[in-house]
């Protein structure tokens, strides 16, 4: 009995090992295979979540919009509120420019002068003695978020590209702050930032935009020379400007088709 | 045009001395294994003293090409996103492929090159020494004919897979500038074909420079030959080179576009010193003359002043591609993109991407080819002595009594 016993007892301790040991397998397979799951569930959430999606706007869909930005020179007053805004807004470093203001002064000799005293912020100072001005504007500058943008293209590492609303970004997790980008703009709207030492420009304040607030250069326009709207909105007023003003881009030659539009703009501005 | 304006984000130069280092650097690399292959692919046995330390020097001074860019880089601690998340739109973006492939080709051609070497030192040397050449021997022993036979058909497939290497790799550099629409002192599609013979002018020059002062060195004499072979070829792609230089400019001037209003002022002003008197006149036209006198009286001169003429020639031809990198690289950035005003570059000695440093990332390469001749030497080859039947070894060192008294003969 006792051998019987201990032979009955010592059986199902030996298949309990090798249950052990099966089970053990099965369970750590099944850990892996559940613990698989959820990553696979959450980096596709994380997939998600980098298409823009604002607290407070669950709805956002950037297929929704195709945003473009109208200047009207005619208007500007060169008061700087926009540079400055710009700086508060995205804590532009000094002496480095997301949006400036560039003051023409035309001759009755057709000489022309240009300025943009730390790019127009504090506004600008009397014209030059002896210069004979016959006519002056102020022309606003920015990122011109192109449609055919040469900064996208040159980035060797895909930090720099055009959201589908027709926005173009810098990822400055994965900028290397090479430069190139820098070079390939014919408009020096980019630099790179000497405190994060990335490439930086002009987002039309994204992080506004999405929450359905205007870019804060817009906002601070005392005068309403800078307007941004949507244009895949019907009744949007910068797509009203768009389909019956005559509007022009900065260096059209380019071919670079910017999305943000002029109005008034004079042969001599580049 | 008296009324000066920049764009304000244009105050600041991005690019900086690194960035003429970078392809001044891989000028160096493509040159010198210009004149290697020159020797290996077309067998001009006359560049036979030179093959060697052509390879060697081209090797030393790839391995220290991205260092310049790595100083450069805003984030150099993500500079491998280059290769692992490209954004093949960008011509940058070939740079992880291209400078990857241009060293596995250059690697296994030294290696292919010193195999023999290696197994003698292996077979010869003791301790730390013998445990390192075995290592680079890779457990492969077999010198036998066929052995070299094959490591020779390799050695010059290698060596022609390299010359368009050798041409993507520095091809792609001037690519990089010449294929920007912002910058109409860089968008020609000249600009490759620019860099790329005035990098085989920088590695020739170089060559000629290293073989002199190595020969000097150890006290022997220098092979004649060679050294008016090199000075010819010199000659030839300087001539080329600089009238690429001149034509591209020539153009521009003809054309009077837009941008000649900028490009104008920019070289009889903001670079004439570095335009007028270093790229064409101290760093061409005078190299130009030294380098006609050596090739056209050459049997009439004495060897001192043919060596004299040539390293002359090389040392002002050196200081004329680097001036060149310079006002293309910084030419391009100091005037604004607003056409209507310059800004000013003067780098530092002391600061990151000043000076000192671009010295000392110039002198790196000749460091490492230093001690990599120590190892794998660049003149005396063991091999040439106790193989002096393989078909290789007769073709890199049996060289003429007359300029290789210590290495000469068979024991």
């Amino acid at each position: 009995m006792n051998k019987k016993e201990g032979k009955i007892d010592e059986k199902p301790e030996e298949m309990g090992r090798r249950d052990f040991i099966k089970k053990g397998c099965e369970i750590a397979a099944g850990t892996m295979f559940v613990g698989l799951l959820p990553f696979k569930s959450a980096r596709a959430e994380k997939e998600v979540e980098r298409i823009p999606r604002p607290e407070g706007h669950p709805d956002y869909n950037w297929e929704d919009h195709l945003y473009a930005y109208v200047i009207d020179t005619r208007k500007c007053i060169g008061c700087g509120m926009c540079v400055q805004a710009c700086r508060k807004e995205n804590n532009v470093p000094e002496g480095f420019y997301r949006t400036w203001v560039e003051r023409y002064e035309v001759s009755a000799e057709d000489a022309i002068k240009v300025d943009s005293p730390h790019g127009g912020e504090n506004g600008f100072t009397a014209d030059t003695p002896g210069f004979n001005v016959s006519k002056g504007y102020f022309v606003p500058k920015m990122c011109n978020h192109c449609s055919n943008s040469p900064c996208t293209q040159v980035c060797p590492v895909g930090a720099s590209y055009k959201t589908k609303e027709g926005v173009v970004l810098v990822d400055d997790k994965r900028c290397v702050g090479c430069g190139y980008c820098v070079q390939a703009c014919p408009y020096g709207s980019r630099f790179l930032n000497p405190v994060t030492k990335t490439a930086e420009k002009c987002t039309w304040c994204y992080h506004r935009i999405t929450r359905g607030l205007k870019p804060a250069c817009v906002q601070a326009c005392p005068v309403g020379a800078r307007m941004f709207g949507d244009v895949k909105k019907e009744d949007d007023p910068v797509r009203k400007i768009l389909a019956k003003e005559r509007i022009q881009v900065l260096q059209p030659e380019k071919l670079t088709k910017p999305t943000c539009f002029y109005i008034g703009l004079d042969k001599g501005v580049r | 045009m008296e009324y000066s304006f920049l764009f304000p984000n244009d105050m600041h130069i991005h690019w900086s001395l690194m960035i003429v280092m970078y392809p001044y650097i891989t000028g160096l690399v493509a040159g010198a294994f210009v004149v290697s292959a020159l020797y290996h692919v077309f067998n001009i046995e006359v560049l036979k003293p030179v093959g060697r330390l052509a390879l060697l020097a081209s090797f030393a001074f790839l391995c220290f090409a991205t260092l310049p860019l790595l100083n450069h880089l805003g984030h150099p601690e993500r500079a491998m996103n280059i290769m692992m998340t490209p954004n093949f739109s960008s011509a940058m973006a070939g740079f992880g492929i291209i400078y990857n492939f241009y060293l596995l080709l250059l690697t296994l051609e030294v290696w292919l090159v010193y195999r023999v070497d290696i197994i003698e030192f292996a077979k010869t040397s003791r301790g730390l020494k013998r445990l390192l050449y075995k290592t680079l021997a890779l457990g492969v022993y077999n010198v036998s004919p066929q052995a070299l036979a094959l490591d020779h058909k390799l050695i010059k497939i290698l060596a022609a897979i390299g010359i368009p290497g050798a041409c993507l790799l520095h091809g792609y550099v001037g690519f990089l500038f010449g294929a920007l629409k912002a910058n109409p002192w860089w968008s020609t599609p000249l600009m490759p074909i620019i860099f790329l013979f005035s990098a085989v002018v920088s590695g020739v020059a170089l060559l000629i420079i290293v073989y002199q002062l190595c020969m000097k060195v150890r006290g022997e004499p220098i092979d004649q030959n060679c050294l008016s072979a090199m000075a010819r070829l010199l000659w030839l792609f300087m001539t080329i080179s600089v009238s690429l230089e001149l034509l591209e400019i020539i153009t521009l001037a003809y054309e009077q576009a837009e941008e000649w209003e900028v490009i104008g002022p920019l070289l009889s002003h903001q670079l004439s010193f570095s335009f007028i008197s270093l790229q064409l006149i101290i760093g061409a036209l005078i190299p130009f003359i030294l380098l006609m006198i050596l090739t056209l009286m050459n049997r009439y001169l004495h060897e001192r002043v043919r060596n004299t003429l040539s390293f002359v020639a090389s040392l002002l031809l050196l200081i004329q591609v680097l001036s060149m990198r310079w006002n293309v690289v910084i030419g391009g950035q100091i005037f604004s993109k607003s056409f209507r005003g310059f800004r000013d570059y003067q780098p530092h000695f002391l600061e990151k991407e000043g000076i000192l440093a671009a010295v000392i990332i110039f002198i790196l390469p000749f460091i490492l080819l230093y001690v990599i001749n120590r190892f794998l030497p660049a003149f005396d080859s063991p091999s040439a002595s106790h193989n002096g039947h393989d078909p290789l070894k007769n073709g890199t060192f049996d060289s003429p009594a007359c300029c290789y008294p210590k290495a000469g003969g068979p024991s």
